[in-house]
Order: C-alpha cells, then sequence, then structure tokens
C-alpha cells in the first residue's frame, strides 16, 4: 500500500506515513493529533468531519488521505489566525450557537465555505448549503443566526 | 398481559436502563491500590465539605477549623466506615492560595450548559468573578457522589448544595478577614472575590486570606443564600463559560482523549439481538500486523494501530452466529398489549349532547442518536482501571466496571469529559467496559469509539408505547370522565393537567421486544402526545376553541399564565392562509409548565408537511440563565420535531433495519421552523430544571395543526414519515 509522507495542513507541511486508504479523517486526528475534527457517522452523513481542501468543504471521514495531494487542508484548528477568531467562530459565541457543540467544528467549517464562497447568503442558501450538518441538540436557528451575523462582520471589516 | 417487570424504580420504570443486568462480567483481576487521601491532595487554603451522603439533612454548622495535623485523622473519624469506602468526605468547594476557586460536582456536562449556569450560582454566593471558578466535573477520584445527571435534577437539586457550599465559603471569609483586620465583621462585604473593609478602604483577596493554612469547614443548611430577586451573576445570559474551546476545537471530548501508546478498539457485534457466537475464524485477522483478538465468552474484540486497521481486522474476523426468531415491528403494538385486543375506537353523543371518546395512540421506538457516539480511553496502570467516557452516570459506570472486572471502587476512576450529548442514552457503561477488556488484554491503552450502526443498534431505544383514552365530556366542554392506560412507553408525565372527578391513569409494564430506557422527558413525550391529541379531538368534536376547552378543564394558575403569554406571542385565533393550521398542546412535567403552539403548512398536491414556526411558553420558577434556557427550548423543539415528524426505529426479526443516518432520519436545517421562546421568570420560586419539559408539547402541537389544517386526525408517532398521503 502507498504511503502518504507528507500534508499541508493549516499552512504547515507535515510529515508523516500513512496508507493512501486510510481516511483523512483518522489521520488528521490520529496521527497529526488534530482532534478538533470529530467522528460523527463515518458515512458522510453528519458533517461532524467537515474539513476544507483548497476551501472546498469536504466530509473527511470518507475521502482517503491519497487522494489529497498537495492541496491545501483546513481544519477547525487553523481558523484562528494570531490568537484572532475567525469572524465566524466570533459569531457562533455571541450567538449561543452551540449546546454539546460536537457538531460545532463542522457547522463552522462549512459555515466558513459559504461566506467566503457567498458573502451574502440569503437564509434559503444558508439552509440549502448547510443541510448536510446535523445538529442533534437543535441548535439550527442559532447557527443561522450565527452565519447572518458573521457575514454581516464581514462585511463591515471589509470597508 | 404479559409482565415481565424487571426491579425498577416505582414511580419511573421506564429507565429500564438503570435496571439491566451488567453488559459483560469478566474475571476479576488481583491487584491493590490504597484509598487516596483526596483531601490531603487539595493542599493549603479553604476546602468545604460534607459527610458522604448526608448533604441534603445537613445540620452541622460552622465547625471549626481543624488544625493542620489533626484535620485527616478528625475528619476520617467522623466521618466513619474505617476507612473502606472510597470516599466518605465529599468536598464540594476549595479556594486555593492563589486564590483558584474550585467546585466540585459529580454531574456531567451533555450540552445542557450546567457548567455554565453551577458556576453562575456559585459564583452569586461566594461573590467571586466567573473568570475565577473552575468547576471540576464528573471524575469518580475528585469530586462527591452523585446518582447521574438525569431527570432535570442539576438545578433543582444540585445548584443547592454547591450555593449552600459557596455561600459557607463566603461566611469562612467574612471570618478570617475580620480577624485578621481587626474589625466587627458586620463593616465587611464579600464582592468580586474580594472582602472589602469600606471604611479603611481595606480589602483582602480570597488567596490571601487562606494563604499558609489549611482550613475545614462544613456545610451548613442555615447559611443564608441570595434570593432570586437579589441575583446579580445569576438570573443574567453568561456565555458559555468554555464556548472559546468548543468552537476553536481545542475542547477534548472522551474520543478526543489521546494516551501514550495507545492503541484502537472495534467489537464484533452479534448478527441479531440475543444471537450466541456459534463459532469463530480469527487467523486472517490475527495474522494482520499489529493485530491482536481478543476473544472471551461472547466478547469479541480487536486492538489495532489505527482505527482504520482496527476496522480492517474486525472485517477479516469469519463468525457464525446462532440466532432466535425474534418479534417484528409489524407484531408490535400488538405485543406491548400482550395479545389483548385494542378497545374499539369510536365518538358516541348522548341526546343532552355529552360526549365519550375512545382512542388509541402509537410512539414508535426511537434513538437518541447523540452526534458523539459511545466512546472510552481504558488505562490500566499499576492495577488501577482508569476509563475516559461520554456518559451521564459517571458512579454508575465506575459500578459497571467494578462489577465486570471484579474490583474494590478505589481500583477504578471514571473521568467524564464534557461529552457530545446524552439526551437520557449515555446512561449504561457498556462502551467503557468493552474498551477497558481491550485495553486489559493488549496491555496498553485503547481507545474504542461506537460506529454510527453500534449506535444505532446496540444502545438502547426511546420505549414505544401504545395509550388507549376514554374520556367524557358534557357538551358544555366540561371534562367528566378519563381513563389512560399507556402500556410500555412509562410513567412520566402521565397525570394531566386537567380536572377531572374520579380519572385513572396506569402504566401497564411489558415485555419490549428491542432495549429501552430513559430517552429526554422519559414518557412524559409520549403521554402528552396521547393526552392532548385526545383532549383537542374532543373540543373539535364540541367545536369549542381547542385553547378555551383546556383553560376551561385546567385550574393551574401558573400553567395559565404560560399559556396567555405563548397564545399571545403566537397569535392564537388569528386568520390564516388556507392549507395552514395551528395547533396547540399544554403540560406540566418535571417542575415545568410548558405551552406549545405551532402552524403547520399542507400542500394538498404533494401531501408535504412543512412546520414554519413554533412559540414556546416555559416556566420553570427563577431562571439561572435566559439565553440558554431558551437555548434549551428551542433545541427540544426541534429535536422533538424529529419523533413527530419522521423518527422511528425500524426492525425486523432482531436486527434494525435502518441503523444509518441515511436511513434513520433526524430533524435538519431544512426541517426546522422558525421557534420563539416566551419565558415567565418567576422570581419568587425555587428554579427547575429545564433541560426535558421543553420536548413534550411540540408533538401533539404539530399534529393538532395538521388536523387544523386538514381535517385529518393521526394518532401515531412520527406523523408523517412519508407525507400527509404515506
Amino acid at each position: 500500500m502507498p504511503a502518504v509522507t507528507e500534508l499541508n495542513v493549516n499552512g504547515t507541511r507535515r510529515t508523516l506515513n500513512a496508507d493512501s486508504d486510510r481516511p483523512l479523517l483518522s489521520v488528521l486526528r490520529d496521527d497529526l493529533d488534530l482532534t478538533g475534527t470529530k467522528f460523527g457517522c463515518g458515512e458522510g452523513q453528519c458533517g461532524a468531519c467537515t474539513v476544507l481542501v483548497d476551501g472546498v468543504p469536504i466530509r473527511s471521514c470518507l475521502t482517503p488521505v491519497g487522494a489529497i495531494g498537495p492541496q491545501k487542508i483546513t481544519t477547525i484548528e487553523g481558523l484562528e489566525k494570531d490568537g484572532r477568531l475567525h469572524p465566524l467562530q466570533e459569531a457562533f459565541l455571541e450567538a449561543g450557537a452551540m449546546q454539546c457543540a460536537y457538531c460545532t467544528s463542522g457547522m463552522i467549517m462549512s459555515g466558513s465555505a459559504l461566506l467566503a464562497k457567498n458573502p451574502h447568503p440569503t437564509d434559503e442558501e444558508i439552509i440549502g448549503f448547510m443541510d448536510g450538518n446535523i445538529c442533534r441538540c437543535g441548535t439550527y436557528p442559532r447557527i443561522l443566526a450565527a452565519i447572518k451575523r458573521a457575514a454581516t462582520a464581514i462585511q463591515g471589516g471589509a470597508k | 398481559m404479559k409482565t415481565t417487570a424487571p426491579e425498577s424504580d416505582p414511580l419511573f420504570p421506564e429507565q429500564y436502563e438503570l435496571h439491566a443486568a451488567p453488559a459483560y462480567r469478566f474475571a476479576a483481576m488481583p491487584g491493590r491500590l490504597d484509598r487516596r487521601a483526596f483531601i490531603k491532595k487539595l493542599g493549603g487554603g479553604l476546602v468545604v465539605l460534607s459527610f458522604a451522603g448526608r448533604v441534603w439533612a445537613q445540620g452541622e454548622s460552622g465547625a471549626p477549623a481543624a488544625p493542620a495535623g489533626q484535620r485527616r485523622g478528625g475528619a476520617g473519624a467522623r466521618g466513619g466506615r474505617g476507612g473502606s469506602q472510597p470516599q466518605n468526605l465529599d468536598a464540594w468547594v476549595h479556594i486555593g492560595a492563589d486564590g483558584t476557586v474550585t467546585f466540585f460536582t459529580g454531574k456531567t456536562e451533555v450540552g445542557q450548559n450546567i457548567r455554565t449556569s453551577l458556576t453562575q450560582a456559585v459564583a452569586e454566593e461566594l461573590a467571586a468573578p466567573l473568570a475565577s471558578i473552575r468547576m471540576m466535573m464528573a471524575d469518580t477520584d475528585l469530586t462527591p457522589f452523585d446518582q447521574g445527571t438525569f431527570g432535570s435534577l442539576t438545578t433543582p437539586q444540585m445548584a443547592p448544595v454547591l450555593r449552600r457550599a459557596a455561600a459557607t465559603a463566603r461566611e469562612a471569609l467574612l471570618d478570617l478577614a475580620a480577624t485578621q483586620l481587626a474589625v466587627d465583621r458586620t463593616t465587611l462585604t464579600a464582592a468580586d472575590g474580594k472582602i472589602m473593609h469600606a471604611a479603611s478602604s481595606r480589602s483582602l483577596g480570597f488567596g490571601e486570606l487562606t494563604r499558609g493554612q489549611q482550613l475545614v469547614r462544613t456545610i451548613a443548611a442555615d447559611t443564608p443564600l441570595k434570593p432570586a430577586s437579589a441575583w446579580k451573576i445569576a438570573g443574567t445570559s453568561v456565555p458559555k463559560v468554555d464556548g472559546r474551546d468548543f468552537v476553536t476545537g481545542r475542547h477534548r471530548y472522551a474520543s478526543d482523549i489521546v494516551r501514550p501508546d495507545m492503541v484502537f478498539g472495534r467489537v464484533l457485534r452479534p448478527a441479531a439481538y440475543s444471537a450466541t457466537l456459534a463459532s469463530l475464524d480469527a487467523s486472517a485477522a490475527e495474522a494482520m500486523p499489529g493485530v491482536k483478538v481478543v476473544h472471551d465468552g461472547e466478547f469479541v474484540g480487536v486492538t489495532a494501530p489505527t482505527s482504520f486497521a482496527a476496522t480492517q481486522a474486525l472485517a477479516a474476523l469469519r463468525a457464525e452466529w446462532k440466532t432466535t426468531p425474534q418479534i417484528s415491528e409489524r407484531e408490535l403494538f400488538t405485543q406491548l398489549r400482550g395479545g389483548a385486543p385494542a378497545p374499539e375506537a369510536g365518538l358516541t353523543t348522548a341526546g343532552d349532547g355529552s360526549l365519550t371518546l375512545q382512542q388509541t395512540y402509537t410512539v414508535a421506538y426511537i434513538a437518541h442518536a447523540p452526534l458523539e457516539p459511545r466512546a472510552a480511553v481504558a488505562e490500566w496502570l499499576d492495577g488501577k482501571l482508569t476509563v475516559w467516557t461520554g456518559t451521564q452516570r459517571p458512579f454508575g459506570v465506575r459500578d459497571e466496571l467494578v462489577q465486570a472486572f471484579g474490583l474494590t471502587p478505589d481500583r477504578v476512576r471514571v473521568i467524564v469529559p464534557d461529552t457530545g450529548s446524552g439526551y437520557g442514552g449515555k446512561h449504561t457503561g457498556q462502551a467503557a467496559i468493552e474498551a477497558a477488556k481491550l485495553a486489559q488484554a493488549a496491555g496498553k491503552p485503547v481507545k474504542f469509539v461506537w460506529t454510527r450502526e453500534d449506535e444505532f443498534t446496540w444502545a438502547y431505544f426511546r420505549p414505544a408505547g401504545v395509550i388507549d383514552v376514554a374520556s367524557g365530556v358534557r357538551a358544555d366542554g366540561t371534562l367528566t370522565a378519563w381513563g389512560f392506560d399507556n402500556y410500555n412507553s412509562g410513567n412520566a408525565g402521565i397525570a394531566g393537567p386537567y380536572v377531572i372527578p374520579g380519572k385513572r391513569e396506569q402504566f401497564h409494564q411489558t415485555h419490549s421486544p428491542l432495549p429501552q430506557g430513559s430517552y429526554r422527558s422519559l414518557a412524559a413525550a409520549a403521554n402528552h402526545f396521547a393526552r392532548e391529541t385526545h383532549i383537542d379531538e374532543l373540543a373539535r368534536a364540541l367545536k369549542l376553541d381547542p385553547l378555551e376547552f383546556r383553560r376551561k378543564n385546567c385550574a393551574d394558575e401558573r400553567l395559565h399564565a404560560v399559556v396567555d403569554a405563548a397564545a399571545t406571542a403566537f397569535g392564537w385565533g388569528a386568520a390564516k392562509p388556507a392549507g395552514h393550521g395551528h395547533g396547540v398542546a399544554v403540560g406540566i412535567d418535571k417542575g415545568g409548565y410548558v405551552a406549545t403552539f405551532a402552524e403547520v403548512a399542507v400542500d394538498p398536491a404533494s401531501g408535504r408537511v412543512t412546520v414554519l414556526r413554533a412559540v414556546q411558553g416555559f416556566d420553570c420558577g427563577a431562571v439561572v440563565n435566559p439565553e440558554h434556557l431558551k437555548n434549551q427550548n428551542e433545541g427540544a423543539m426541534v429535536q422533538g420535531l424529529g419523533a413527530a415528524l419522521f423518527e422511528a426505529i425500524h426492525f425486523e426479526n432482531g436486527r434494525i433495519r435502518n441503523p444509518h443516518f441515511a436511513s434513520y432520519r433526524v430533524p435538519r436545517f431544512g426541517d426546522t421552523p422558525k421557534v420563539e421562546v416566551i419565558l415567565m421568570d418567576r422570581k419568587d420560586l425555587p428554579s427547575a430544571g429545564a433541560g426535558e419539559t421543553g420536548i413534550v408539547g411540540i408533538a401533539p402541537a404539530v399534529g393538532n395543526a395538521i388536523c387544523d389544517a386538514t381535517g385529518v386526525r393521526l394518532r401515531a408517532l412520527p406523523l408523517v414519515p412519508n407525507g400527509l398521503k404515506g
């Protein structure tokens, strides 16, 4: 089995030795100790394992690490820059958009990808984009509010 | 009727999982470890404690501080039991010389945000900044015994104990300051982590006051607590105290714990419930590098260097199972009745306009489906077993481990990191036992995270149920008769808020084909569904406004106030577009008063039902954290919408047919209505718990709204798994 020996994660080159068939989720969590990305189902159905690959949200539980190559991986640990939270992380705190928070990493990764692509999403666009992410505690209304709040904050910051 | 009643709580027998036989029992391990002198470990400063198990009825007050040299022996002697118990003293709060304040509770944080609400409550009593307080939770070596985090009991039962401990500490600090400053105690005030003497502008920090000392106080039952009307920190919307750890991914759930030299486990599941292992060929798995196969009786598992390798090793096992025929879904409700025929349903009108109505309501088995599956990391070190696991019952899981491995309690430690939800589903320790068994065999720490299929199959379900309701009502809308028979789902919330002479409610325990147990609100959701649907049927039959009908037959003033506030916010009675319906449901459970209103739209062509909005009024006494209480109520409605509309476990002959999120539908963004929560903040009343009762109203409110929109009465949960035409 060919091995993956290098990954670009959160702006850093990481060396490792992982079978290319292994899910990216397992490699991130078990080999690189980036446990902010969660295992929720292993079936691509819940979104808890969402990370960005070249800015595109993917389900890391179903993505073989061998498929990544030189693409840039961003995990929840990589959103904070120089001690400053991403506007969506701030917005989750302000909106209280979590209970057990096990879905939060995946929600923030999906939501940040949406905002990067579409800085002014409508409610329908947010719901459509985020529908693959499950929050079993049912905080969807607050997550929706957080994404809108972050959109406003990003807009304000850009002025 | 067949009744195979296990020994259980007479009040809430539906907590079946608490009385189930342990999942495994293995041979005893040799080993010895002395009882830990926990209080000694705390070091200097001030500690407030109680004698184990006596905290609910404390009479002692103001025990003098024991000199350091005598403290341990003195305390131990007073605690009795000669040291054979792992803990005979419960330490509730410690204030260190550096001013750090640590509170200790055996409760677990599973998303209900009690880490925040308890911190608020103690900060209020202690007069200390929120940021100075650490809440040590759910560690069986460090925190006082606790029966478990369920029943919405943290706020009404645990918070008062911690508040009293905080108040005891505050009073002790005032005593110390009076001595150190040589002033009259009544001239001192406690605020912001300091004791202040205004007249001389002097102040001493809590840490300074205790520096160089070892002070012990016993919780005093007569210590004054601040009334809710005087709260400054409690009663406000403090954000989740460690929220930043969650939005950055820094928090480590049990499934994120890493131990040195750790390997990964998987457990082989039987082909069906009650199946027994006929044969096992593990040769292919054992040939894989780094793989160990563990086989002890019915237990078969593997460990491997990565989770992927463990999954591959498990797939390489060749097992044959002996299965037995079992009840399938289509026979369920007949089975739950014990084979007796259902009473004949129907509405009868007498000459005077009075009615009698007999109807049957059913609820399906549903799964908790917590997003963090059951998970445990187990480590054996020097004869002591430590397990990090997500559970609502750390001490219960410790006891299960004690039994499974034949250990003494002091050689088992269970640590529960803040957990990825539970909803009543994480009361048992099977994952912990499985991880411990694998770790014992591997001779290394083992992480074992259940797969989603494990979670959907090998946990336990919210009980299915059949509920027969027979009622009578006069033409003027006065209820005159009520008979309510619940088969299998449980007792919680079985007694409704209505005043009906001679009313009768009875729970019948039966034999369940699937493993079942606690679920958020226990049977209150099922009982409210049946009762509030039936009440709605009576109102419609009499052509009375469903809300007025409820008001007329209910005398409880708190419930009336909640109903009125929510009805106004919802706009009950307002005009609505064609195809839309309004529904209401009310209830009282676990100290909470709830009124839920829903608006649905039904598309006549497709039969698609959309819940557009829900408004919920809630009264649980004095509110500790308004935003978090709203969050709980919103989430309860959204979660409850799954059980209302489409969630159901499908099963056939001992096998679950839909053990995946692709086939077991849970609410998603697109299913979520606009939700609004109206809180009645009753500062004159003690705070009740609030994690559960918010879920009981949504299913009947939605069902009643569907009937309002279409005239179609639905009496089974889920209501519309395939739309109204399905």
